[in-house]
C-alpha cells in the first residue's frame, strides 16, 4: 500500500527515516513508519490527531528516542536517534502548536532565543538580539515592537514571533505544526507566502494542518498516517480535500447543507441594539428553539465578545437581552448559567477544561448540584451522570478518572459539550468548536450538534472557517468590525458568496 | 521605542509610593529628610537587600525559598566554628568560607527539588525546620559573642560632617550590598545563564524544548541565593556584633514580602533587582519613618502589612487607569 510519488524522484533527499518504531506504556504509536523530505520542498504531514505526527516530529527533533534498529538519514549523516541539540546545530526548527514562547520576555529575545542558549555564561548582547528579531521580522513582512514582552500581544502575533524564531536559526528543515490555527485568513495568505518564499530558498518545511484547502495549496508531497502506520505519500497535484480525508481517516464524508426553517418556532434568544464600544456595536439576533444560527467572520470582528456578553461575563453598554420572552441582566456568568445558558469557550485548553483533573470531574464541575447527596457529592450519582453522557456522546475514554490531557482533541471537545449540556441548558453557544480537533473528530462534533437541535435546543455556533457554519447552521450571520453586515440562508446561497464576502 | 514607565510599571509604581511617603514623612516629622537618616537607612536595609536580591533569582526561576534565613543562621555558627580552626583568618576568608557553606546549603534544597522531585515551598518548609532545629539543639540556644576582631570592628569607608554637626556614613555593609546588587544585576540581565532562569522559569516546558540544562538552573538559582543567604548571614553577625542562633528567624517572610512587592512573580520569569531593592526600601522607609514619628513598635507589623497589600495592589492591578499613559499596549486584540 505505500505509493510513492514521482515528482522528481531522482533528488537526494535532504531527511530520510526507515523503520520507526515508538511504543508509549504498551500501546504502539509507530508502526515501521518511513518518511523522506526533500530539500526546499513543503511537505505535508496529515492525519488524525492520534495517528503519530507529534510523536515523528519529535523523534525528528530529538525529543524521543525511537525503538532500536531505526534509521535517521539527514544531510549525509546517518543516525539511530537525534537529540535536541544536535537537531538544532544540524538546523532542524520546529514550530510547536504550543509555540513554547516565553511570555514575559521580549519579543525580541524570543526570536533571538537561540543568542542566550549554550552551557556556559556569555554577555548577553541584547543590540544584536534587537537586530536578529527586527531582521527575521522584516523577513515576514510584519513590525512589531520587539522591546514589548511578548505577553502583550495576542495569540496570532505569537505565532508570528515563533515562526520568526524558527527562521533565525539556519534552518535547512522546519516543521510547522498547526501554525495556522489561530490565524486570521489574510495572516495565513501571508503565512503561506512565507512559506513559500522559505521553500524558494532551499528551505524544506514540513507542514502538519488540519484546514485540508491549506494543506493542498502549499504542499508538493503529502505524507498521509493513520493509527501510527504510514498510509502512503502522495504528489498534491490532482489531490482532493475529500480524498485526503479518506486517507486520513479510512472513511468517506460528504458534507451536505443541514439548513432547515425554523421560523415557525418560538424565539428563545431575542437580541436588540446590543453594544460594547470597541468591540460590538449594536447587535440585534434572534435564535429560535432547535435552530443553529452561524456566526462568522474574521478574527476580531467581535464575535467572541458578544458570546461573552450573551453569557454573562461581558457587560454589554446598550440594547437587550431577552431570554424566552423575559429581559435578562446577568451580572455573572453564574446567573447566565442558572438562566439557561451554556458557552464553550473558545480556547478549551486553557478556559474550557482543566487539563490536569479526571474527565468525570471536568463533566461534572459546572452541574454539581445534581450530584448532591444531602450536603455531600455522591460519588455514585458523578459515576451515572457522567457514564450517561459518555454514552449518549460517543466520548472514547478508557477510564471515567483517567486526566482530560489523555483525551484526543474531539474527544475533549465532547467532554467539554457534555459538561455544558449536563446544566441543561435552553441556549447553547459554541465558539470555534473544532480548534485542535482533526477532520473525522469534526464530523462527530457536528453530527451531536444536529442531534441536539433536534432536540430543541437553540444554538449559536461561532467559527471563523465559513464552511462549519454555511454546512451547519441554520442561518449564517457574517460580523465584520463588531457589526452584523450580512445575513445569509445556506440552502439558497453558494458557499463561495459568503466566503467572497467574508474573506474580502 | 517607548517610555520606561510602560516596560518597567512595577517599579514606577514603587517610586511613586516611595515618593509620596518621604514627603508625608518630611511634613510629618523633623528628622526623617536628612542625609544622614538616608544613609541609616541603608546602612540597616544591606542585609535584607543582599537577602532579597538572592530570593529574586529564586523567584525568577520559578522556585520560591523559606529556608534561607535560618540557613543565614547556621552559615554564622558554622563560619564562627571554622574561622575559630584556621585560627582568626580576615574578611577574604571569611566570606569565602560563608559563601561557600551558604552555597552548600542551597544546593540540598537544588537537589531535593530537582532529583526527588519535591516541590520547592515543600523542599525548602523542610529545610527551614531541619536547619533550624539542628541550629537550637547543638547550639543549645547560646549565643557567639567572642567573634574575631575584624568581624565586630566596624568599618567606616566614608564618612563626612554635615554643617548641621550630624555625620553621614557609608559602612562595609553597604559595600557588600552593593556589590552583591551589582552581580545580581549583571547575572540575571547581562548573562546568558541568567535569561535561561528566566526562560526557566516562564515555561519551564518551552526552556526545556531548547535544551536547557533544567537542573543546572535549579542548582543555580538556590546556589545562588545560598551564597547571598552566606554573605548576608556574615553582614549581619558583623553588624550586629554577635551571633544569636534565632536572630533571622522570621527574616524569610519579611524579605520574601519585599521582594515579591518589588514585582517577582511566585511562579517564575518575572521580577527586576531594581523593583527588589526598592521593594525592600519601601518597607524600611516606612518603619524608620512609623519610629520618628513615635508610633508603637507593635504597630508596625499591621502597618507594613497594609502598605505591602496597597503598593501590590497598585502595581498589578490598576497601573494603568492610574496612569493613562502607561495603557497604550501593543497590539490588543
Amino acid at each position: 500500500m505505500h505509493q510513492l510519488a514521482n515528482t522528481g524522484g531522482s533528488e537526494k533527499p535532504l531527511l530520510s527515516l526507515h523503520d520507526i518504531n515508538m511504543t508509549f506504556g504498551g500501546v504502539k504509536a509507530l508502526k515501521n513508519v518511513s518518511f523522506d523530505v526533500r530539500p526546499g520542498e513543503v511537505h505535508c504531514l496529515a492525519g488524525e490527531n492520534g495517528c503519530g505526527k507529534s510523536t515523528l516530529i519529535k523523534i525528528i527533533t530529538g525529543v524521543y528516542r525511537p525503538a532500536d534498529g531505526a534509521s535517521i538519514e539527514y544531510d549525509g549523516e546517518t543516525y539511530s536517534h537525534m537529540s535536541p541539540v544536535t537537531a538544532q546545530d544540524r538546523g532542524i526548527q520546529v514550530i510547536w502548536q504550543d509555540l513554547a514562547l516565553f511570555p514575559e520576555m521580549s519579543v525580541a529575545e524570543n526570536i533571538a532565543f537561540q543568542t542566550v542558549l549554550g552551557r556556559w555564561p556569555k554577555l548577553v548582547d541584547y543590540g544584536r538580539m534587537r537586530k536578529i528579531a527586527t531582521d527575521a521580522l522584516k523577513r515576514l513582512g510584519i513590525t512589531l515592537d520587539v522591546d514589548l514582552p511578548l505577553k502583550d500581544y495576542a495569540i496570532a502575533q505569537r505565532q508570528i514571533v515563533a515562526i520568526a524564531r524558527a527562521l533565525v536559526g539556519q534552518a535547512k528543515l522546519v516543521f510547522m505544526d498547526e501554525p495556522t490555527a489561530s490565524l486570521t485568513q489574510s495572516e495565513t495568505d501571508h503565512l503561506l507566502d512565507i512559506v513559500r518564499g522559505l521553500s524558494a530558498a532551499g528551505v524544506a518545511v514540513v507542514f502538519v494542518s488540519h484546514r485540508l484547502a491549506e494543506v493542498l495549496e502549499i504542499s508538493s508531497r503529502i505524507t498521509v498516517l493513520r493509527d501510527g502506520a504510514l498510509v502512503g505519500v502522495y504528489p498534491a497535484a490532482g489531490m482532493t480535500q475529500s480524498r485526503i480525508t479518506e486517507l486520513m481517516t479510512g472513511k468517506t464524508f460528504d458534507q451536505q447543507v443541514r439548513a432547515r426553517p425554523r421560523g415557525d418556532q418560538p424565539v428563545v434568544l431575542d437580541v436588540k441594539g446590543l453594544s460594547r464600544p470597541g468591540q460590538f456595536d449594536d447587535i440585534s439576533l434572534t435564535v429560535r428553539r432547535g435552530e443553529t444560527l452561524g456566526i462568522t467572520g474574521l478574527l476580531g470582528a467581535g464575535r467572541t465578545e458578544l458570546a461573552q456578553t450573551l453569557f454573562g461575563m461581558l457587560k454589554p453598554a446598550a440594547g437587550t437581552i431577552t431570554l424566552e420572552g423575559r429581559p435578562v441582566h446577568f451580572s455573572s456568568n453564574r446567573d447566565a448559567i442558572k438562566a439557561g445558558v451554556a458557552y464553550l469557550s473558545e480556547d478549551r485548553l486553557s478556559l474550557g477544561l482543566i487539563q490536569p483533573q479526571s474527565i468525570a470531574d471536568n463533566l461534572v464541575i459546572s452541574s454539581l448540584g445534581k450530584i448532591m447527596s444531602g450536603a455531600f457529592l455522591s460519588d455514585e450519582r458523578k459515576r451515572r451522570l457522567v457514564a450517561g453522557w459518555i454514552a449518549d456522546l460517543g466520548v472514547k475514554i478508557g477510564r471515567q478518572g483517567d486526566p482530560i490531557s489523555t483525551l484526543s482533541g474531539g474527544n475533549q471537545q465532547r467532554v467539554a459539550i457534555a459538561k455544558w449540556l449536563a446544566t441543561d441548558p435552553k441556549l447553547l453557544i459554541l465558539d470555534s468548536p473544532t480548534v485542535g480537533v482533526d477532520v473525522g473528530a469534526r464530523a462527530g462534533i457536528f453530527d451531536i450538534v444536529s442531534k441536539l437541535a433536534e432536540t430543541g435546543l437553540a444554538i449559536i455556533l461561532i467559527s471563523d472557517e465559513v464552511p462549519e457554519v454555511y454546512f451547519n447552521a441554520d442561518r449564517v450571520l457574517h460580523m465584520a468590525q463588531g457589526r452584523i453586515v450580512g445575513e445569509y440562508d445556506p440552502r439558497v446561497v453558494p458557499l463561495a458568496e459568503i466566503e467572497g464576502a467574508v474573506y474580502a | 521605542m517607548h517610555s520606561f514607565a510602560r516596560t518597567h510599571a512595577t517599579e514606577v509604581a514603587l517610586l511613586a509610593v516611595i515618593t509620596v511617603i518621604c514627603t508625608v514623612l518630611s511634613f510629618a516629622t523633623s528628622n526623617f529628610f536628612s542625609l544622614g537618616n538616608a544613609f541609616d537607612l541603608l546602612n540597616t536595609s544591606s542585609v535584607n537587600i543582599i537577602f532579597a536580591v538572592g530570593l529574586l533569582v529564586v523567584l525568577i526561576a520559578g522556585g520560591i525559598d523559606i529556608s534561607f534565613a535560618v540557613a543565614a543562621s547556621v552559615v554564622q555558627y558554622g563560619t564562627a566554628i571554622a574561622l575559630g580552626w584556621i585560627g582568626g583568618g580576615g574578611w577574604i576568608s571569611g566570606l569565602v568560607i560563608a559563601g561557600s557553606i551558604g552555597i552548600c546549603l542551597g544546593a540540598i534544597n537544588a537537589l531535593l527539588i530537582h532529583r526527588f522531585r519535591v516541590i520547592s515551598i515543600v523542599a525548602t518548609i523542610s529545610t527551614f525546620n531541619i536547619y533550624f532545629g539542628l541550629l537550637m539543639f547543638f547550639t543549645k540556644g547560646v549565643s557567639i559573642y567572642d567573634l574575631p576582631e575584624w568581624l565586630t570592628d566596624r568599618v567606616v569607608l566614608f564618612e563626612h560632617e554635615m554643617a548641621d554637626g550630624s555625620w553621614i556614613e557609608i559602612t562595609l555593609p553597604v559595600l557588600v550590598m552593593v556589590l552583591c546588587v551589582i552581580a545580581t544585576w549583571v547575572l540575571i540581565t547581562r548573562t546568558t545563564t541568567g535569561r535561561q532562569l528566566y526562560a526557566f522559569g516562564d515555561n519551564p516546558e518551552g526552556a526545556r524544548r531548547f535544551g536547557i540544562n533544567i537542573g543546572a538552573m535549579q542548582f543555580i538559582a538556590f546556589g545562588w541565593l545560598g551564597l547571598m543567604a552566606g554573605i548576608g548571614g556574615l553582614v549581619q553577625a558583623h553588624y550586629a556584633q554577635e551571633v544569636v542562633p534565632n536572630a533571622l528567624y522570621g527574616r524569610e517572610l519579611d524579605v520574601l514580602a519585599a521582594v515579591v512587592l518589588g514585582g517577582a512573580r511566585l511562579g517564575g520569569g518575572k521580577g527586576s533587582v531594581l523593583g527588589c531593592v526598592l521593594g525592600v526600601l519601601l518597607v524600611a522607609i516606612t518603619q524608620n519613618g512609623l519610629n520618628l514619628m513615635g508610633v508603637s513598635p507593635f504597630a508596625f507589623k499591621m502597618i507594613v502589612g497594609a502598605i505591602i497589600l496597597v503598593a501590590i495592589t497598585l502595581s498589578n492591578t490598576s497601573i494603568e487607569r492610574l496612569f493613562p499613559f502607561a495603557s497604550q499596549k501593543g497590539a490588543r486584540r
